[in-house]
């Protein structure tokens, strides 16, 4: 446990007893509901940002599930993550309408400027990146959504402007 | 709030409810719609504004009022202004300045401002339908709004006067289609888990909305919550056995899943929900499960897995889920909008229900139309309307005069329709019949700067991502189709391969599991049944007709944006360098001359040129070539934005003379001529930027970007016909 725990790249952040009696709350909370594993580890990642290996541990030991089904659902699920996002999340559309409105010229000038690929996150860790199949927010497409603020019509122009609002 | 113990107590907090309205009609009111799209767009900020300037003007006669989505998507914020006894009036593009100006001239003087208004007799209101989203001025997050519009009165009539079975056969009669795309009758399919074997059974709702460029389902969850919930308990009651229901809702619609959550918390507060309902006895509650991002979760076995918490592979059907579902019990699933039309047709009847649409298509569809026409957003309209009405009436026609090419119905699993079928009518017979499916309602507009290989390669991919890799005909097959696409897309595809791409489509469609692989391959199928001869273009021409495929562009230059030599560079990946440089030194006198002095930038032109051949064309033996380059791009960048002084001009000099005389070969020797050529006669242009900070010719701007898609990082590309 202790070793595993070296290994992941955020360590310091992880205060493996806080959480564990986070975690202990939001199992108890969702005691008797259906597909407790899965909502568990949404409010989870909600209160840690991500899910590194010694956190899905922990829910394994509390739940009683194998690691391996724990992990299955982690990787299977886009929702889930692995690695630490940044302080703001980009999430750029790459749904249909925004496919053929020009998302696709928003990410490579993300990539471009930023030197950022999707899954990274920036070194000082305040942005990081992520493309998303349809925000829902066709009609204003292409979107790019930073956080929970969704930003439409985007120009591969507007980008720089965009990120330098977020501190 | 008390939970309401019977129909008495509902039917006087119904006519309390009607009350407060029909006093608010008396008032002056403003309703700020605020779906996800209008807060995108500011709605918060507007309503915020409206409530500030109110209280400032202290008008006591106006209430400030919040409402769901109304479709405009691209006019966002919507206002909707109504006077006493006045028709409303929907402002659209409201903007924070735009508040005094509304509340001066149209609350206080009576005067709408005409420019800013829509025009409500335009087809787009007018060939609407509007049923499901029929509460679309009312605030979602209060039910005594929903019940002043007859809400619960349905399940009241159903829980006291009408026995399962007769609620059944209104349904069935009503002929209500499943909503989630494939069209299957919602009585038959509620008949089978009804008479299905088990002591608990459940109902759930899809709202895992995934087709990209779809949001129909979004718009009820966040508009009309309570519908949904209202639909869901009587389908509960239809089906007996039945004690808990689940919503299944995508977790990227966090406003609807909050807008579901707290209508399921008003329902139960006030007895819709919960033990005992309305004092009838009946028991059902509903309980909402975020979705975690997995398009597969959309198919029925697959949803059901996930609500049991586990990884959503689908499974082998039969058993169906109508007698194995969620835990093994008799389940069924309904689309959002299917339970949605549910309390309507009990109220209002299955007469009322099926007086719209065609034959076998009865009530209305709710759309969401986006894509390249001039007017984006969702509809709702009888199903059976074809998609010319849709597309020139609804929609406006296409944006900046585009040529209409087809439209995308059903997402990944659909197709594409061509614009010569555009007078089919929108229902779940003919539009099938054509290889596309209804799907859950996106449409999708593509014109003429669409290329249909690369639409199909879109949507592989996303079903590539999106499959769950247990079947290996989807699994295995998807890339394989992909692959195929791109290498067609590469000017690398043979005739052959049209050929394999519907073979192999056919074979994952035959053999695949579930829903996602027997779909996946209709977006390539049906280009090919449609734009077979695209795909020739790109194959046996080696051109992309609508100029997206890169690797078979040619460039055009823009005349006003870009610099005549570039007319000539078409093809610049193919050979076009070559082409280039024969031309360079009969440009650089007479035709670059030529635009510098009609209005074109020395410091922009030259950093153009000099980008082209050292940039791209050194091959980095010699360092004066390798480094001295990318130090005068360096030099020219900082002049273009205003960070040039007079030694960046000196330095340029000795730069591009060190670079002709040190370089070993012509590309180096010849690169600098365009700066030096540049610098001598038009230095005044060069001390403008550096001096006045300023671009004579308008073209440089603090942040210099360059249209991505050109190679040369200049030029606009358009059709390469």
């Amino acid at each position: 446990m202790e070793r595993r725990e070296t290994e992941t790249p955020a360590r310091e952040e992880i205060d493996v007893g806080t959480i564990s009696r986070q975690i202990q709350k939001v199992i108890d909370d969702t005691h008797g509901k259906s597909g407790a594993l899965i909502r568990v580890l949404q409010q989870t990642q909600g209160f840690v940002g991500y899910l590194p290996p010694p956190v899905l541990e922990i829910i394994s030991r509390y739940l009683k599930v194998p690691l391996s089904e724990v992990y299955g659902i982690v990787s299977f699920y886009h929702f889930f993550t692995m690695v630490p996002r940044g302080r703001h999340v980009i999430q750029v559309c790459l749904g249909t309408s925004c496919y053929v409105k020009g998302g696709q010229k928003v990410l490579d000038t993300l990539k471009k400027e930023y030197n950022l690929e999707p899954e990274e996150i920036t070194p000082d860790g305040k942005f990081s990146l992520e493309t998303v199949r349809c925000l829902g927010c066709c009609g204003l497409s292409p979107v790019m959504a930073i956080g929970d603020a969704v930003h439409r019509k985007v120009k591969p122009g507007d980008v720089k402007g965009i990120l330098s609002s977020y501190q | 709030m008390k939970r309401l113990t019977s129909i008495k107590e509902l039917q006087a907090l119904a006519e309390q409810a009607r009350q407060k309205l029909a006093e608010r009609e008396r008032k002056i009111q403003v309703k700020v719609h605020r779906g996800t799209c209008g807060i995108a767009s500011g709605a918060n900020n507007v309503l915020e504004a409206f409530l500030r300037e109110v209280e400032a003007r202290k008008l006591s006669d106006v209430l400030i009022l919040k409402a769901s989505c109304i479709g405009l998507c691209d006019r966002e914020p919507v206002v909707s202004v109504i006077l006493p006894g006045k028709q409303r009036v929907l402002y659209c593009n409201v903007t924070v300045d735009k508040v005094p100006g509304i509340i001066e001239e149209h609350l206080m003087k009576g005067k709408a401002i005409k420019e800013w208004v829509a025009d409500e007799d335009a087809p787009w209101f007018k060939l609407q339908e509007i049923r499901i989203m029929h509460n679309q001025d009312l605030d979602p997050s209060n039910i005594e709004e929903y019940l002043a519009r007859d809400g619960y009165q349905a399940l009241a009539k159903v829980l006291t006067q009408m026995k399962p079975e007769e609620v059944l056969e209104e349904v069935r009669k009503s002929g209500v289609r499943g909503r989630g795309g494939a069209g299957f009758p919602t009585g038959t399919k509620w008949g089978f888990v009804r008479s299905a074997t088990g002591d608990e059974k459940f109902v759930l709702c899809n709202g895992d909305e995934g087709d990209p460029g779809a949001y129909m389902n979004r718009a009820v969850l966040e508009g009309n919550p309570h519908s949904v919930i209202e639909g869901m308990v009587i389908g509960a009651y239809t089906i007996g056995n039945v004690r808990q229901g689940y919503a299944y809702i995508r977790a990227e619609y966090p406003l609807a899943i909050e807008a579901m959550s707290n209508a399921l918390r008003q329902a139960e507060e006030y007895g819709f929900l919960g033990e005992n309902i309305l004092g009838t006895g009946f028991n059902f509650s509903i309980d909402i499960f975020p979705g975690a991002g997995a398009f597969v979760c959309g198919e029925e076995t697959a949803l059901m897995r996930s609500i049991e918490g586990k990884r959503g592979n689908p499974r082998q059907r039969p058993p169906f889920p109508a007698n194995k579902g969620l835990f093994d019990k008799p389940t069924t699933l309904n689309n959002v909008e299917t339970w949605s039309n549910i309390p309507q047709i009990i109220w209002k009847g299955a007469d009322w229900f099926s007086s719209v649409g065609n034959k076998q298509n009865k009530g209305t569809k709710t759309l969401c139309l986006v894509g390249k026409t001039s007017n984006t957003g969702l509809v709702e309209v009888p199903l059976g309307i074809t998609l010319n009405q849709l597309v020139y009436d609804i929609g406006g026609g296409i944006a900046e005069g585009k040529k209409f090419k087809a439209v995308q119905l059903g997402g990944p699993s659909g197709g594409v329709i061509p614009a010569k079928h555009a007078d089919t009518p929108i229902d779940y017979e003919a539009v099938p019949a054509l290889g596309a499916i209804m799907g859950s309602g996106g449409v999708i507009v593509l014109d003429e700067d669409n290329c249909m290989v690369d639409i199909a390669k879109f949507f592989l991919g996303f079903t590539q991502d999106e499959s769950c890799g247990k079947c290996t005909p989807c699994q295995a097959g998807i890339p394989k189709l992909r692959e195929i696409l791109t290498r067609i897309s590469e000017a690398k595809g043979t005739m052959e391969d049209i050929n394999l791409l519907s073979e192999l489509g056919g074979m994952v469609a035959e053999v695949s599991l579930c829903g996602l692989g027997q779909t996946a391959p209709n977006p390539a199928l049906t280009t090919i049944r449609h734009f077979r001869d695209e795909y020739e273009a790109h194959i046996i021409d080696k051109r992309c007709p609508a100029g997206v495929c890169r690797s078979l562009v040619a460039f055009h230059a823009v005349e006003d944006k870009c610099y005549p030599c570039l007319e000539s560079v078409a093809g610049y990946d193919a050979g076009g360098y070559e082409a280039f440089k024969a031309l360079l030194p009969e440009l650089i006198p007479d035709r670059v001359m030529e635009k510098l002095r009609n209005g074109g930038c020395a410091v922009d032109l030259a950093r153009f040129l000099m980008t082209v051949p050292a940039q791209n064309k050194s091959c980095t033996k010699c360092p004066p070539c390798r480094l001295a380059s990318a130090q005068m791009i360096r030099l020219l960048d900082a002049i273009a934005t205003g960070n040039g002084n007079r030694e960046t001009l000196d330095l340029l000099i000795e730069l591009g003379d060190t670079m002709k005389t040190g370089s070993e070969c012509p590309v180096g020797k010849t690169a600098p001529d365009v700066v030096l050529f540049a610098l001598e006669h038009f230095r005044e242009q060069f001390e403008a930027h550096i001096l006045d900070k300023r671009c004579p010719a308008g073209i440089c701007q603090k942040v210099v970007t360059y249209h991505t898609i050109c190679p040369l990082r200049a030029a606009v590309p358009i059709q390469a016909r």
